[in-house]
């Protein structure tokens, strides 16, 4: 007979129970503690993912800075566009957590959580970190790449550490959005499709590229909707030093993923159903 | 089969009194738009108990398990586990449960600690106690020399005793195994069914489990439920229910009596559908 735990009946399962204010913290910080796990073994992915946004700054930067076809005032167009493509590297990342989300599902690894004391939203919350762990990882590929690229970033520790919050906050949120819509297709199939379908139009829809006077006026608008341009506006502020909205931008992206975590964990338990 | 020679379970139980039940099942359905995938079922099972949900693919036993560990809402007809109402008090009703899914779920980037450890953490295991229940539950599926390496190159049998480790890390009252040995080889199989013999035998705790392996049902079982359709169409224990049908008759005729349906090859040793089952886990996992 091996060390199969021999106690007495009564006392199985019957732990001291934590009181419930504490259960989501507890439950978040579990959750992320694996998620940091598992990116720990997973480095090489972390570098891959960030040729696209390395070749985006190269090819797409370094000509556009040539035509000077973007009016940009006088930060040059390379400076720029870095901070956008911080942000896409974000958003790309982030907007695929909803396939994970149901490749977990098809795998049983959700239904198993959802069968443990854990609130749905602490589930989500755990994804929406890991993404944003992940997005701050290719972020720090792509600033190195654009400080060798020349490009006048400010290294003050403090908009650094800014810059972070904002990523975080802005993997977290799309993330959330991947999550929801995950919850609403339910396969892999159609929220790839829908996933593709509606990142172009978020990244185009926004600031990253081109400042958002150049766009017709109800472009204007839709990307005033678009979390993104406040994401891209906090970033270019605290990096390149052009004026932004930071309590705006801030408050935006805080009650964008207040939003997204609630919807994304209303939708998790039809997952499992 | 190997690895079996000397287990007895013990005989079926005797109707506890209603507030004492581990589970108790009334009038129990559910519908999948027009699918009834479960239909009027009715049953209780005793504390301490093993109970058999038997049938073949499409049934209604994941549905019925499903609306029993909180995953379904309940809609119509009445559960009880433990007491707890599951569409009431979820949270209460899954700190109580250790569940195995069909599917071989480990999470293979991490380390079999790492995995038994999440779930330490997810039941509120004392940060004082966690490491050493890790070690022990790890220990008890023999997975000690395993645990630090990452799951993604364990077997499929290992797979599956590093989740009964998770299932039972936070001591739960009710196990719930959702085909527990489906697409694993003979060994591997019997590899689980002495731990989870093993288990019942050290701590008396109750283990909900489907099937639909007649050999597995007969071994591990106190009692079984055979559905198909979505129904129950007769519950008992395994001896009781073959020596109705006769002598030398087996728990695959006695459900052929039932349902006048066979469960085909996968009844009997893993089909098609397992075989691919187990190469899908095996690719995910690699």
């Amino acid at each position: 007979m091996s060390a199969v735990p021999d106690a007495p009946r009564a006392a199985w399962a019957e732990a001291p129970v934590p009181p419930s204010w504490r259960r989501l913290p507890d439950r978040v910080f579990a959750l992320c503690l694996v998620e940091l796990e598992k990116l720990r073994r997973d480095r090489t992915e972390l570098f891959t993912r960030a040729v696209q946004p390395a070749l985006w700054l190269l090819i797409f930067g370094e000509t556009f800075t040539r035509l000077r076809a973007i009016p940009t005032g006088p930060v040059p167009y390379l400076d720029y566009l870095a901070p956008g493509i911080l942000a896409q590297s974000a958003l790309f990342i982030a907007i695929f957590y909803g396939i994970q989300i149901i490749w977990e599902r098809d795998a049983g690894v959700l239904t198993k959580l959802l069968v443990t004391p854990t609130p749905r939203a602490a589930l989500v919350t755990g994804k929406a970190f890991a993404a944003g762990v992940r997005a701050l990882a290719q972020a720090v590929v792509v600033l190195v790449l654009s400080a060798l690229l020349g490009v006048a970033l400010n290294a003050n520790p403090l908009h650094l550490l800014g810059v972070a919050a904002v990523l975080m906050l802005g993997a977290a949120f799309f993330s959330c959005l991947s999550m929801t819509i995950a919850g609403l297709v339910l396969t892999r199939d159609r929220l790839m499709g829908i996933g593709q379908a509606i990142t172009m139009p978020l990244f185009f829809g926004s600031n990253a590229l081109y400042p958002i006077e150049l766009m017709p006026h109800w472009l204007q608008t839709v990307s005033r909707f678009n979390p993104l341009s406040y994401e891209v506006d906090a970033l270019r502020g605290l990096l390149i030093g052009t004026p932004a909205h930071l309590l705006l931008d801030f408050g935006v992206l805080a009650g964008s993923v207040v939003i997204g975590v609630t919807a994304a964990s209303a939708l998790l338990g039809r997952l499992a159903r | 089969m190997t690895g079996m020679a000397g287990m007895t379970t013990p005989g079926p139980p005797t109707e506890p009194p209603e507030a004492e039940r581990a589970v108790d099942c009334r009038g129990l359905s559910h519908r999948f738009g027009d699918h009834l995938a479960v239909d009027d079922v009715s049953l209780w099972i005793a504390p301490g108990e093993v109970f058999g949900l038997l049938g073949p693919n499409g049934a209604g036993k994941t549905t019925t398990i499903r609306l029993l560990t909180t995953l379904l809402p309940l809609r119509q007809g009445r559960a009880r586990v433990f007491g707890l109402d599951p569409g009431r008090r979820p949270m209460r009703v899954r700190r109580l449960l250790g569940y195995v899914p069909q599917e071989l779920s480990a999470d293979g980037s991490l380390t079999g600690r790492e995995n038994v450890m999440l779930f330490a953490r997810l039941f509120d295991v004392p940060r004082a106690q966690r490491w050493e229940r890790v070690t022990e539950v790890l220990a008890a599926m023999e997975l000690t020399e395993a645990a630090d390496r990452v799951v993604a190159g364990y077997s499929g049998g290992m797979v599956r005793r590093l989740e009964l480790a998770q299932a039972l890390v936070n001591r739960p009252r009710l196990l719930v195994l959702d085909e527990p040995t489906i697409g694993l080889d003979p060994v591997a199989r019997s590899g689980v069914w002495e731990r989870i013999t093993e288990l019942r035998a050290a701590t008396g705790m109750t283990v909900l489990m489907t099937t639909h392996y007649m050999d597995e049902a007969d071994a591990l079982c106190d009692r079984v439920a055979l559905m198909h359709r979505g129904r129950l169409r007769a519950l008992g224990a395994p001896a009781e229910l073959k020596d109705q049908l006769g002598p030398g008759a087996s728990l695959e005729d006695v459900f052929r009596h039932y349902t006048g349906d066979h469960l085909g090859d996968a009844g009997r040793q893993g089909g098609l559908r397992d075989v691919r089952r187990t190469r899908r886990t095996a690719g995910r996992l690699g």
